[in-house]
């Protein structure tokens, strides 16, 4: 499935597209909202490992805008519950992921992103 | 002991594309457990299984560790499998993001030094070198591993490296046709990983293996 999380992870991988390969812009896409357990250390301990703008500008594209444009200095308990749902809960169902460079199409089916390339497509 | 993770909701029908967890996939839980204090000790945080087939492995692992304390990714380059993977995360109650892609490409470069787990239980049999290439994202892929068994491993094994973190452990199936000192030693020289035969046994006519690797 394509969470956010997940989402904050892909980049393209076409043949000769290097660049400006990432984020995956999301299209038409039909999310879905399911419940996780919210573990604040865990949440914690991945805010270093995230792109912080390409994950704001992901959870506007899917209309949520509860986390500031700057990761915040003071990691208060409402943040990390806000960035839980953004993470984890939002589960991107059906659409596409378009490589904001090539535009190479990754469809989303079932909930499943199929990231293969066609044999001439792989670098 | 921990229970095998429950996929009574996949048929014969889904075990037509899909690798029907075997001996291979025993071994590689059973690895998992004996080092189940071992990886809760590192605090994984992202796991990522290549080749995740029914998804029990993935799920074992979240057991293992607990479903809320790390990202458990898994990729297969064959579609159903990818579907059998959510719908064993689902049956399990617990949250696996399967993808279908070629190995870790679509993970290159964001998870450049931040895998916790790595787990491969790859197409070992040694078959035609053809085999391996055009059966990949069927049944056939599941098992066909060309020359030496080794053809697709071969690949992850370059990358292995660069994908696991510091703390990052990487557990690898193999059988003893894939000359397992021969793959130990490589990994030393070529890429500086440590590795020790964590599991074997004879299952049939094939001699299991679960290497596991690491930068310390």
């Amino acid at each position: 499935m394509v969470r956010l999380i997940t989402h904050n992870l892909l980049a393209c991988h076409a043949k000769n597209c290097t660049s400006n390969n990432f984020p995956l812009q999301f299209k038409d896409i039909e999310i879905e909202l399911r419940e996780a357990e919210f573990n604040p250390d865990f949440i914690r301990g991945f805010l270093p490992k995230l792109e912080w703008k390409a994950l704001i500008d992901a959870a506007k594209q899917l209309g949520d805008t509860s986390l500031p444009s700057e990761q915040p200095e003071m990691i208060d308990d409402e943040f990390l519950k806000n960035l839980h749902h953004v993470l984890l809960e939002i589960h991107i169902e059906e659409g596409a992921m378009i490589c904001p460079n090539c535009q190479h199409v990754y469809p989303i089916s079932n909930g499943i992103p199929n990231m293969l390339l066609a044999e001439h497509e792989i670098g | 002991m921990l229970p095998t993770p429950d996929y009574s909701h996949l048929s014969s029908k889904d075990f037509e594309d899909v690798y029907e967890p075997a001996e291979d996939t025993f071994i590689l839980l059973d690895a998992l457990e004996q080092d189940a204090h071992f990886l809760r000790e590192r605090k994984p945080k992202i796991c990522l299984e290549i080749g995740s087939g029914s998804g029990v492995v993935s799920a074992f692992v979240s057991s293992i560790l607990g479903g809320s304390s790390a990202l458990y990714l898994a990729t297969d380059i064959n579609q159903h499998a990818s579907q059998c993977t959510l719908r064993t995360a689902r049956q399990n109650k617990i949250q696996i993001d399967p993808l279908t892609a070629h190995l870790s490409d679509p993970f290159s470069p964001r998870l450049e030094n931040q895998v916790d787990i790595l787990i491969f239980n790859p197409p070992y049999v040694p078959t035609p070198k053809d085999e391996a290439i055009t059966g990949q994202g069927t049944i056939t892929g599941a098992w066909a591993g060309g020359q030496d068994g080794m053809s697709i491993t071969d690949v992850l094994l370059s990358k292995v490296q660069t994908l696991l973190s510091n703390t990052g452990v990487f557990y690898l199936v193999a059988i003893k046709q894939n000359d397992v000192p021969a793959i130990q030693r490589r990994m030393l020289e070529h890429f500086s990983l440590n590795s020790e035969v964590v599991l074997q046994r004879r299952a049939g006519r094939e001699h299991l293996f679960v290497i596991k690797f690491d930068k310390a």
